[in-house]
């Protein structure tokens, strides 16, 4: 039963990979009170300037990984101008920023269609590795699985326990109150808008160059969107957001593999069930008016324009 | 009662200001203002709202920059470009609209606004050490969300306190407190003025600053009118110097018709669709033809809750809402006020009025059952007519009908959305915060109206946060605490102390008699 179990789980995490990546960055984002709805297009922007940068340097996924944060990065600072200097509606903004992503990634793709990555090799963690079914699922993964790790560690930690999360959380609770207490609102919200482009794009060069290592147009196929949902659905919780990316890894896997143990259903139901459980876990979490309200950051979506 | 302050009143001043002057497109809110304060004095600084008071205060804390004049703090000139320049100099300010974050804690709120370390372990230490020693208790680990508006002011003592300040600035500190829990912050303002903290108190309430400070400086029209000892005053001369004539009353004649209950609320319980909001619970009351009832507590005790079941805005079970006898708990808004229920809520733009609209729009927003529509068309004329004769007959200084809601004072608003339900005869009348903001020529003048509404055979029910005010108007009054309503109790068998109790919650839980019976 555990050498059935051991691949699907190891599968979801790797699955799950690029979710956490985008999720974190857009946490941290709208803790601030930024809703950037650009997420799929920041990630397809890093997909494609990871997948070519280790392309033509030959530097692999590594390279990948920082020319796709750079991108990201890039592709929030328009977001960050049009919305926070210029003061623009945020899912306007965030929209048109999808649609950008979109084609111009399938732009700069058309030259890397046939071409494709060694992608990354699984590490075995001494002693780690070999404990009893948590060891092959947690510690025998690739760099990226484990940088994602760390990436959620310090964002926990920075969030719960550091004054600058403090201050993320007041910023996104109360610009005004913040303001009057004389915190950079601005810098801590472009901070924040930034962050979540470079995770988007590590997230999309994660996508490209180690989990499908070949160009594909589109190929974050609506994980953007989810990474999204899944801020929602962790109500802007770090923890939860972990947990919601292994479900929705899991049940992306599970797919793959439903065939395989016998399950009758037409593969086009069994490819939307990753996004029919978005709809369903959204729907079942916006009927708890309560538990969204406590933990909302009360100005998302809201700019902010000083003395007015 | 009144210790004479145990450091004197000479020495060098701690804060002069000379000459201060600021100018703001449409008015002039500072005029060659010059005011002393000296260590260990409780000063206050007495006037109307839009004397001039909270953007001089706003001057000090560096928060507005003067066009003009001068700041001395201890004998120096100085210049206060932000508020955390004045925090650096000792000066503190505990404003009227809290700068609270709901849902971070008390210690994690105050740590913000501190500089040095962070370390939230010791400073929740600290804080509790300040509060206790203030006699302020305070919880340092609670969110804000859960906490009384009397408890968030509290926090907002707190971290000024945690900065030593030497001079502290509070703006209408009572406005949210019990007639108790103000005797209380009076005893941690005298302690901290005998530890030499200057205090500058703003208000409009005459009793107060009698009790509690030795000097005043009292503003009209963004202008130095006088200044004076409080305690050698009488609130009569003092509210001369404030308003420049003196204070008006209301007349409450005997109501001659007949007594018939218009409004009566049946063990009315309701669960909040709002995370921060209040649990209603068995609230009984009833409204008779020809009396105004009052329902005095502090905001945020069921206030906005209550409201929104009475006007319809969230229905309720059928029987817990009763309109002339008919069940009306389960209709909406609209049917509410097609069957003689008029409202006018507490946010004046926004929710009884839209700001960007004319008048007459405005008035066609309710009066549209006053033959202002017909075969779902409007009638431009009439609604200009009525929104006119709205105009002329409740006094509303305005640019005449055309003129955007947005563009009128709090004052004029009001007398005109009042004006305008009351044009359409209804049988009940429901009132929230009537004089919120309103001077007091047109608070006097509202008040007045709702008294001669009521005395026209109309059922009045007022909810407001002001005592002095229900206690002009009301025939009855009632408490609304933490979700539930005391009985109504005629006017003259009680009295501010009485009702201040209630406020804490001290109440025994109504009956439906016990408000016939009174």
């Amino acid at each position: 039963m555990i050498e059935v179990l051991i691949p699907i789980l190891a599968g979801t995490l790797a699955a799950a990979t690029p979710l956490i990546y985008a999720g974190l960055g857009e946490l941290v984002a709208e803790r601030s009170g930024v809703i950037n709805l650009g997420v799929e297009g920041m990630m397809l922007i890093g997909a494609v300037a990871g997948f070519a940068a280790a392309v033509e340097t030959g530097g692999g996924a590594g390279v990948g990984f920082l020319a796709g944060a750079a991108a990201g990065t890039l592709a929030a600072l328009c977001f960050a101008v049009i919305t926070l200097s210029l003061a623009a509606n945020q899912s306007a903004a965030g929209l048109a920023l999808t649609i950008f992503g979109i084609g111009l990634s399938a732009f700069i793709g058309q030259h890397y269609v046939s071409h494709s990555l060694p992608g990354l090799k699984p590490v075995a963690l001494p002693l780690l590795s070999s404990i009893p079914l948590i060891g092959p699922v947690f510690f025998k993964q690739d760099m990226g699985v484990y940088l994602s790790f760390v990436f959620f560690g310090i964002v926990w930690w920075v969030l719960a326990k550091t004054k600058l999360g403090l201050m993320l959380r007041a910023v996104g609770e109360s610009p005004e109150s913040a303001h009057a207490l004389g915190f950079p609102v601005f810098a801590i919200r472009y901070g924040a808008v930034l962050f979540g482009g470079a995770m988007a794009g590590i997230a999309g060069a994660y996508l490209s160059t180690v989990y499908t290592p070949l160009w594909v147009q589109n190929m974050s196929a609506g994980r953007g969107w989810i990474a999204v949902a899944l801020v929602v659905f962790a109500t802007w919780k770090p923890g939860r957001l972990l947990l919601g990316a292994w479900l929705f890894g899991g049940v992306t896997i599970l797919q793959f593999h439903a065939q395989a143990l016998g399950v009758r259903l037409p593969s086009q139901l069994l490819s939307a069930l990753p996004y029919i459980a978005t709809i369903v876990v959204l729907v079942l979490i916006s009927r708890d008016r309560k538990l969204l309200q406590l933990n909302l950051p009360a100005s998302l979506g809201k700019s902010f324009v000083p003395g007015r | 009662m009144n210790p004479e302050p145990p450091i004197p009143l000479h020495g060098e001043p701690r804060l002069q200001l000379l000459h201060i002057s600021k100018r703001y497109p449409s008015v002039l809110a500072n005029d060659d203002v010059s005011l002393v304060v000296r260590p260990g004095e409780i000063h206050a600084v007495l006037g109307e709202n839009g004397a001039g008071k909270s953007t001089l205060m706003k001057v000090i804390y560096g928060a507005v920059k003067a066009d003009m004049g001068e700041i001395m703090w201890n004998g120096r000139q100085v210049d206060i470009p932000d508020p955390a320049a004045a925090r650096a100099l000792g000066i503190g300010m505990v404003f009227q609209h809290f700068s609270l974050f709901e849902t971070l804690t008390v210690v994690e709120n105050i740590a913000l606004s501190l500089g040095g370390e962070f370390d939230l372990a010791s400073l929740a230490i600290k804080v509790s050490e300040v509060s206790k020693r203030y006699g302020l208790p305070l919880d340092p680990l609670r969110h804000v969300y859960s906490l009384s508006v009397g408890e968030r002011q509290r926090v907002e003592i707190v971290r000024c306190l945690l900065q030593n300040p030497q001079l502290l600035i509070l703006d209408e500190p009572t406005s949210v407190l019990t007639p108790q829990a103000v005797r209380k912050l009076f005893e941690t303002l005298r302690q901290l003025a005998s530890e030499g903290v200057s205090i500058l108190y703003i208000s409009h309430k005459l009793d107060e600053i009698r009790e509690l400070c030795e000097r005043a400086t009292v503003m009209r029209g963004g202008r130095v009118t006088g200044e004076a000892n409080p305690r050698q005053e009488s609130s009569a001369s003092l509210a001369r110097m404030m308003i420049g004539r003196e204070l008006p009353h209301c007349e409450a004649p005997v109501f001659e018709g007949e007594r018939k209950p218009l409004l009566e609320i049946r063990a009315l319980s309701r669960e909040p669709d709002d995370a921060f909001g209040t649990r209603l619970s068995d609230i009984a009351l009833t409204v008779h033809s020809g009396e105004v009832v009052g329902i005095a507590g502090i905001s945020g005790n069921g206030q906005a809750e209550l409201l929104a079941a009475l006007s319809g805005e969230t229905p309720v079970a059928r029987e817990m809402v009763q309109l002339c006898g008919e069940a009306v708990g389960h209709r909406d808004a609209g049917a509410r006020r097609d069957r003689g229920l008029s409202f006018v809520p507490e946010e004046r733009l926004g929710r009884g009025a839209v700001p960007a609209m004319s008048l007459a729009d405005n008035a066609l927003l309710t009066a549209h059952r006053q033959d202002l529509v017909r075969h779902g068309l409007r009638r431009f004329a009439a609604a200009r007519d009525f929104a006119q004769r709205c105009i002329e007959r409740f006094d509303v200084r305005c640019g005449g009908a055309a003129a955007q809601a947005r563009s009128l004072s709090g004052g004029n608003l009001q007398k005109f959305i009042v004006g305008r339900e009351i044009m359409q005869t209804p049988k009940v009348m429901i009132v929230a915060q009537p004089t919120w903001g309103v001077d007091v020529g047109a608070s006097a003048f509202l008040r007045q109206t709702l008294i001669d509404l009521s005395r026209s055979g109309v059922g009045v029910l007022v909810i407001s946060e002001e005592l002095e005010e229900l206690f002009e108007i009301c025939d009855r009054i009632a408490v609304l605490a933490g979700g539930r309503l005391s009985p109504a109790v005629p006017r003259e068998q009680t009295n501010a102390e009485a009702i201040g109790l209630a406020m804490s919650g001290l109440f025994a839980q109504p009956t439906p008699e016990s408000t016939h019976a009174a």
